[in-house]
């Protein structure tokens, strides 16, 4: 390869998402004159904010190397929790804060197989998504429940003119793109992700920091759970389902490594999850057949992923060491 | 004075086996103290108790006049006692600074200060003499630089003793001399230096006590000025050593077969104008700085890197296309990290030594893997390399000292009957009992008529082992040395950058 079409190529290549996104904009805006009409953009960062909360708190996780499958489970059980006090009566902050408190219980359990007992993060959440989803169903008894207005009154209400979801999701973004540039907590992350036995060797509280993840994580999927609800204004028995593997998908879009170590929230997990958003509100507008969704989400996704590895293959090949400079030819 | 650190009859003991046996000795304030010791004489495990790491089930330490009993390695760097390890600890995707103040970043409320962090951050790279932005991620550091990061990280919380772990085996010539310099440095300021090394010449020149360990005593110890190489190789390995390097016979070259034939090889900014033939029973040496060009020579080839022009044919047959067919021709390639690329470390003895002659144990139809086959050409091999009996076969291989690792890749080789193998610093980080049983191995390989090529950073060792030696400078070879015109200071030119 000569150098111009590798200066021309790799720019491109290391904003795969990127391009992308702005393909993916362009192409349903030239299929569909309602893709680019400010409702239908509004509406889309207010969907996408549900995934892109759940995905900051994976983000975190998979930057030390872990993962927590358990999100969707913990958005359901907390659902469920929350449906059954509003129908005994309880008012919408208890709801609210009873969601909240499952969502840290959860990740501490997480937080205690993973860091205690030392259980593989895949697995011990694996078990948690399992005993989570079998908890709600016994709880609903798998039956649907609708909320009370107050839920979706949630989804509709406005902050200083701006819709509450996608506000609420910019202050998580926020907050977690300092703490992950700007804080020891966000930079020590890094450091575990990249060598564990590394970290504690440089004398870091490793299993403080695993600890931390797991229950931010718990904390941000409640979170999730809550615009989810907000939106549905009902707790159904697949509430919920799948939730982690766009949360993951949304983390990984945005150059978040599955090893750890790499990736970040802003803009890489934020523009993943509107990425996966566009392409379901896309479809939607197009009237596609729904059991196509999942087939061109995944495509994308794949494409994406596809591009970044022959980023850091090309990457590796061009940057293999030289010993002497090359004569001019 | 009082000493700032000492051992008191430290024990520690793995599954029954005690690898350390009342160890003591002290070491000063302001004083290097070299450590040296076979693998496996417990120099690695002294340094895990040192560093919070392990527990000693007996004795106890002392450090700065107090009880010294640390739990974590965050202990050790509260009391001021910093590590330089040998897999350096650092994390390529965070920068200098970050680097440097991971465990105690400078803070206002949550938020880390850049300034300061970066202000002190400079002060120290200055310190060590890296000159470099605050900000420039560690992936972008050679080795010696990052030997240098660490040692900065241990100036950071003001250690009073720093342990270097074999500190200067992947480092170039001028590395090492700033290596040395800061190391002097960092005495003539008043802290304490523990330099562990295989290069007894390093040892004895930089520190101004001796301790030597063998199977978890300490067997000698006192000022560097007591010992010579001589007597520190003698109490490490318990006997007279009487001859590292096997007596060069009359072999190499009587007969004369050429065996590995590069012609006119060359890839932009890599190797230019490779030619040389390498001969059935002969031993050749490349010589050559950091960075010559040698390892990717011999990717190169193995088949690992592409070639822009040239030919290489083993044997006079061609060799092209991938390792699996240059394997079949006879080609055989020892890493220079066994630990990267050498060896799977999770991995069994057995199930490493089978790895590239597993096929030649499956029966039709099914291509089952014959055990008994397979158990029997272990056996063969082992005998051959002179593994330790007391190694399973269904040991990990990450639970071996070097020396036993490096045999094992070994014999995963001979396994293929290669005729021709490209060795890479083969006694890298591997104590010297097993480094003069690899240099026999290679000379009884090249008395059965393979070639050999060695490639090694340590010149003594060329010279000791080889036939005849090419010197390798910014990927050209400039000098060619038959073994009775062997002339270090010569060689040395003719790899150094002109």
């Amino acid at each position: 390869m000569n150098p111009t079409r590798q200066r021309l190529l790799l720019p491109l290549l290391n904003h795969a998402t990127l391009v992308l996104f702005a393909a993916v904009l362009v192409g349903f805006g030239l299929l569909s004159p309602k893709f680019f009409t400010a409702a239908n953009l509004a509406n889309l960062l207010v969907q996408a904010s549900s995934t892109a909360v759940v995905g900051v708190g994976m983000t975190f996780v998979l930057l030390t190397a872990g993962v927590d499958l358990s999100v969707g489970s913990v958005m359901f059980v907390a659902a469920a929790v929350a449906g059954k006090l509003t129908l005994a009566g309880a008012p919408l902050p208890v709801a609210l804060l009873a969601i909240v408190a499952v969502g840290l219980v959860v990740g501490a359990l997480n937080a205690l197989l993973v860091v205690r007992l030392g259980v593989l993060a895949f697995i011990a959440t694996l078990g948690t998504l399992y005993i989570g989803r079998g908890f709600g169903l016994w709880l609903t008894q798998t039956r649907a429940m609708n909320l009370p207005d107050s839920f979706l009154a949630l989804g509709t209400a406005k902050v200083a003119g701006l819709p509450l979801p996608p506000v609420l999701a910019a202050v998580v973004v926020a907050l977690a793109h300092v703490t992950l540039t700007r804080t020891p907590f966000g930079r020590q992350l890094y450091a575990v992700g990249a060598s564990r036995e590394g970290a504690k060797k440089a004398g870091l509280n490793v299993g403080r920091l695993l600890v931390a993840v797991y229950v931010l994580s718990g904390f941000c999927a409640a979170l999730g759970g809550i615009l989810s609800l907000a939106q549905l204004g009902a707790v159904s028995p697949t509430f919920g389902t799948n939730r982690e593997f766009t949360a993951i998908a949304a983390a990984v879009l945005g150059g978040t490594s599955l090893f750890g170590g790499r990736g970040g929230v802003f803009p890489g997990t934020v523009l993943g999850a509107i990425l996966i958003q566009s392409v379901e509100n896309g479809l939607v507008i197009l009237n596609a057949d729904p059991y196509l969704y999942p087939l061109v989400t995944a495509a994308i996704i794949f494409l994406a992923v596809l591009l970044d590895s022959t980023r850091s293959r090309l990457q590796a090949h061009w940057g293999r060491r030289r010993i002497f400079d090359e004569p001019a030819e | 004075m009082s000493p700032l650190l000492q051992f008191e009859s430290v024990g520690k003991s793995f599954l029954g086996v005690e690898v350390l046996k009342a160890v003591s000795f002290d070491v000063g304030p302001g004083r290097v103290v070299g450590l040296v010791g076979e693998n496996g004489a417990g120099k690695s495990t002294l340094m895990n108790l040192l560093g919070g790491n392990l527990r000693p089930d007996a004795g106890s330490m002392r450090f700065q006049g107090a009880s010294y009993a640390p739990r974590h390695p965050r202990d050790a760097r509260l009391a001021g006692i910093g590590f330089v390890h040998q897999e350096l600890n650092l994390f390529p995707d965070l920068d200098l600074a970050e680097n440097l103040f991971l465990a105690d970043f400078p803070t206002r409320g949550p938020l880390i200060r850049r300034w300061e962090l970066h202000g002190r951050a400079a002060a120290l790279l200055q310190r060590v003499g890296l000159g470099l932005p605050p900000t420039t991620p560690v992936g972008r550091l050679s080795t010696g630089e990052r030997q240098l990061l660490e040692i900065a990280r241990a100036l950071s919380f003001d250690a009073q003793l720093i342990i270097l772990d074999e500190p200067t085996t992947s480092l170039s010539v001028p590395e090492r001399e700033r290596l040395f310099a800061l190391v002097r440095q960092l005495r003539a300021e008043g802290r304490s230096l523990i330099y562990i090394s295989h290069t007894l010449g390093e040892v004895l020149a930089l520190a101004d006590d001796v301790v030597v360990l063998r199977d978890g005593t300490v067997v000698g110890q006192g000022t560097a000025r007591e010992f010579d190489p001589v007597r520190l190789v003698s109490l490490m390995v318990g006997r007279e050593l009487k001859q590292l390097f096997p007596k060069p016979q009359s072999n190499g070259q009587a007969d004369g077969t050429p065996w590995l034939e590069v012609r006119g090889l060359g890839q932009p900014g890599v190797v230019q104008d490779i030619s040389f033939t390498l001969r059935r029973g002969e031993v050749l040496g490349i010589s050559g700085l950091m960075g010559s060009g040698r390892t990717e020579l011999a990717r190169i080839l193995f088949g690992l890197d592409p070639h822009a022009t040239g030919t290489v044919t083993l044997a006079g047959k061609p060799l092209t296309g991938p390792p699996k067919e240059r394997i079949r021709h006879g080609l055989a390639l020892l890493t220079e990290s066994r630990r990267d690329d050498g060896l799977c470390l999770e991995a069994s003895v057995a199930d490493n030594v089978a790895l590239v002659t597993l096929g030649r144990h499956a029966r039709s139809p099914l291509r089952l893997l014959s055990i008994a086959g397979l158990r029997e050409a272990l056996a063969k091999v082992r005998a051959a390399v002179r593994l330790q009996p007391r190694l399973t076969d269904q040991q990990p291989v990450q639970t071996l000292s070097g020396g036993n690792q490096q045999k094992v890749v070994l014999a995963k080789w001979l396994l293929a009957e290669p005729r021709v193998l490209l060795l890479d610093e083969p006694t890298r980080g591997i104590d010297v009992g097993a480094k003069a049983e690899i240099y026999q191995l290679i000379h009884e390989l090249a008395d059965r008529g393979a070639g050999v090529l060695v490639i090694s950073s340590e010149l003594e060792e060329l010279t000791g082992l080889c036939d005849r030696l090419l010197v390798l400078n910014r990927g050209r070879i400039t000098g060619e040395f038959s073994r009775d015109a062997f002339d270090s200071s010569a060689i040395l030119r003719a790899a150094l950058p002109t």
